[in-house]
């Protein structure tokens, strides 16, 4: 297959800096200590990235049971209270483990500071502590499945969390608690070094739009989550000490934890997809050589998204006793909260229009990113419509909705944001070939899992239940197959990624010739990322008509000096 | 912002402003003012804790980006009782229509 940083002449300016550089982040010091008391961004960016991996296998594991058990309609593999437990757990550890840290702690930690010119984030012991906090929470998340983990599903909602489920519901609520102080401080930290530590000429106007997306996700981060710890925290309450706040018996009123739940929970749907609307900013522009357009309204629309969506999350609730007139209002604006994310859409693609397109494997995630957050986006708006999700409501609608814009879009973002940033993290190319085998395995067996879904759930196939009637097999079958290709999908990067580790070639500085900062400084950079601080003078994704024409032609094109036109040494 | 200093009688006239606050908060408990008790209140402890974030926390001394930040946790919080309240506040108007 055709790779495109295969064709990156060697001029000599490429020649002159080939090979790894002597010292960078990763053997500036070594040993044990030194990574587990590192306050270097880059480091404890990696820090995440296992992390998550780990948990990313883990929530695959019981998707995978899951998926399993639908492939016939009785319930033969699993009792009802095993799949009970292996969709909460499964959903529990990809949504707070995986899916809420993913983009912003492996990546935003990695490249936002570098992508503004800073040496570090703002507060870097912090940025430690919020690994930690991370992990605390995933260790007691490990207990609580250890012990039997729960089933609640993800969503906790009582009566059945606070006084009917058996199961560790303290322990897991406990520990999203703690894992929410980790999403907070992460939060807290980007917008504090967005605020505070851009370089000199990155002005707000010139930010990247990645940057944009981060810093938006932040302010939900820093808004929402207390919210979600408070929530658990009565759910806690109740359950010991038997508060009546959601049990009616005792005075409460559990539609009350809905709205107290989703106040969060809804704008974390945007936690988590936003930063990967930030990367498929970067992705669109790097490989079709052109700026996005309508910069401007891209960025706003990210801010934009983060105050609607918390404006949207009545639609949750539609069919669980809220008030008929709320419920109105909340359809409503959950339709406007359409149009920020229809901006970004129809603005990639215009990006697209005459944009010199190189389908590069993380092009390949971005495209697959577009078509299939679309199909999310707008069967969403069927979600929001009453009338319609009367029918739906937890059906597999709103399961195959959800994880076409959680999977096709979150998942679909972080693997193109691994592609793209690889090179600069490691220093090294994986097989450009394998990736597209993979990035096309991913996408053909996503649409295969959760396609069938949408048709199942049209059909009224209920989500939570571990048999259903034997019309509805075909479609869970095919579902069922499409999980295993996807399953497929994710093996191969694990392969060729590591395997890159060790036999891969050496990344230039610039191995896509693209713009922004993170591509100014050595593959991988050095621990404070810039041995000069960077004068920025130009706008982001400045690519010129020279690119367009001929993107890799032209011996400085490797190594360009994309977004400063001098440095000064400081 | 923090180099900023306030002189100790600015502690003295809030501190004496919150205890007389305090005062009219338990003098009012006792008075009965029919639908207007909770607002009377929330009326009261809004103004305290408005002294105490302006004053104590230092917010009217600060940077208009701290202020935003200060402003913006308030506003978020008025976006969760607002629209909570409108289920709750509308609830038996449905009861009624049915």
């Amino acid at each position: 297959m055709h790779d495109v940083r295969s064709t990156v002449p060697k001029g000599e300016a490429f020649e002159a800096e080939a090979g790894l550089p002597r010292t960078h982040y990763l053997n500036a010091t070594h040993g044990t200590a030194a990574w587990l008391l590192t306050k270097d961004h880059k480091r404890i960016g990696l820090l995440y990235l296992f992390a998550i991996s780990f948990f990313f296998f883990l929530g695959g594991l019981f998707a995978m049971f899951v998926r399993l058990e639908l492939l016939t309609p009785e319930g033969d593999l699993l009792t009802s209270e095993m799949y009970n437990t292996s969709f909460s757990m499964h959903g529990i550890i990809m949504v707070f483990f995986f899916l809420v840290p993913s983009v912003p702690a492996v990546f935003g930690n990695f490249f936002l500071p570098i992508m503004i010119g800073a040496k570090d984030v703002a507060f870097p012991k912090i940025n430690l502590l919020s690994w930690y906090i991370a992990m605390i929470a995933g260790f007691m998340m490990l207990t609580t499945l250890l012990m039997g983990g729960v089933d609640t599903g993800w969503t906790f909602y009582p009566p059945y969390s606070t006084t009917g489920s058996s199961s560790n519901v303290v322990l897991a609520a406990l520990s999203i608690f703690v894992m929410g102080f980790s999403s907070i401080l992460t939060g807290l930290n980007f917008i504090v070094t967005v605020h505070t530590m851009r370089a000199p000429g990155m002005t707000w106007g010139r930010l990247p739009l990645f940057v944009w997306a981060q810093y938006a996700t932040s302010l939900i981060m820093v808004l929402g989550t207390p919210v979600l710890a408070i929530t658990l925290g009565l759910v806690f309450a109740e359950r010991v000490f038997h508060f009546g706040i959601f049990d009616p018996k005792l005075g409460g009123d559990p539609i009350l934890f809905q709205h107290l739940f989703w106040f969060y929970s809804h704008p974390a749907v945007y936690i988590m997809v936003l930063p990967g609307m930030g990367v498929i900013s970067e992705l669109v522009a790097a490989f079709s050589r052109k700026q996005v357009f309508g910069y401007s309204f891209v960025a706003a629309s990210s801010l934009a998204i983060a105050l609607v969506g918390f404006l949207v999350w009545g639609h949750h609730l539609f069919t669980s006793g809220q008030s008929a007139y709320a419920a109105l209002v909340f359809s409503f604006l959950s339709f406007i909260v359409a149009i920020p994310s229809a901006i970004k859409v129809f603005n990639w693609t215009a990006t697209l229009y005459r944009g010199s397109i190189s389908l590069a494997s993380p092009m390949l995630y971005a495209l697959g990113f577009i078509g299939l957050f679309t199909i999310g986006g707008l069967t969403g708006l069927f979600l929001a419509a009453l009338g319609l999700d009367l029918h739906m409501q937890d059906t597999y609608f709103v399961i195959a909705h959800f994880h076409y814009i959680m999977v096709g879009g979150t998942l679909l973002a972080y693997l193109g944001a691994l592609h793209y940033w690889w090179p600069k993290i490691t220093g090294r190319l994986y097989t450009e070939a394998w990736a597209k085998v993979a990035a096309i395995t991913v996408f053909v067996g996503f649409n295969l899992t959760f396609f069938p879904q949408f048709i199942v759930g049209y059909l009224g196939m209920p989500r939570r239940y571990h048999t259903y009637v034997p019309e509805f097999q075909v479609l869970n079958v095919l579902s069922t197959a499409g999980a295993s290709i996807l399953a497929v999908g994710f093996i191969l990067p694990a392969c060729y990624l590591v395997y890159s580790l060790f036999r891969g070639g050496v990344a230039s500085r610039n191995p896509w010739g693209a713009y922004g900062l993170e591509w100014e400084t050595t593959s991988p950079p050095p621990t404070s990322n810039f041995l000069v601080t960077p004068i920025v003078t130009r706008p982001a994704y400045a690519y010129t008509h020279a690119d367009v024409v001929s993107p890799y032609a032209g011996s400085t094109q490797g190594e360009r000096d994309t977004g400063t036109e001098e440095t000064q040494r400081v | 912002m923090s180099a900023h200093i306030v002189p100790v009688r600015v502690y003295l006239i809030i501190f004496g402003a919150l205890l007389v606050l305090t005062v009219v908060t338990v003098a009012a408990a006792g008075v009965e003012l029919g639908w207007l008790n909770t607002p009377v209140a929330l009326g009261i402890a809004v103004s305290k804790a408005t002294l105490v974030v302006l004053f104590f926390m230092h917010v009217k001394y600060s940077t208009r980006l701290v202020k935003l930040t200060a402003f913006a946790g308030f506003f978020w919080l008025a976006i969760m009782i607002t629209l909570t309240l409108s289920d709750y506040l509308t609830r038996d108007i449905l009861a009624a229509g049915k």
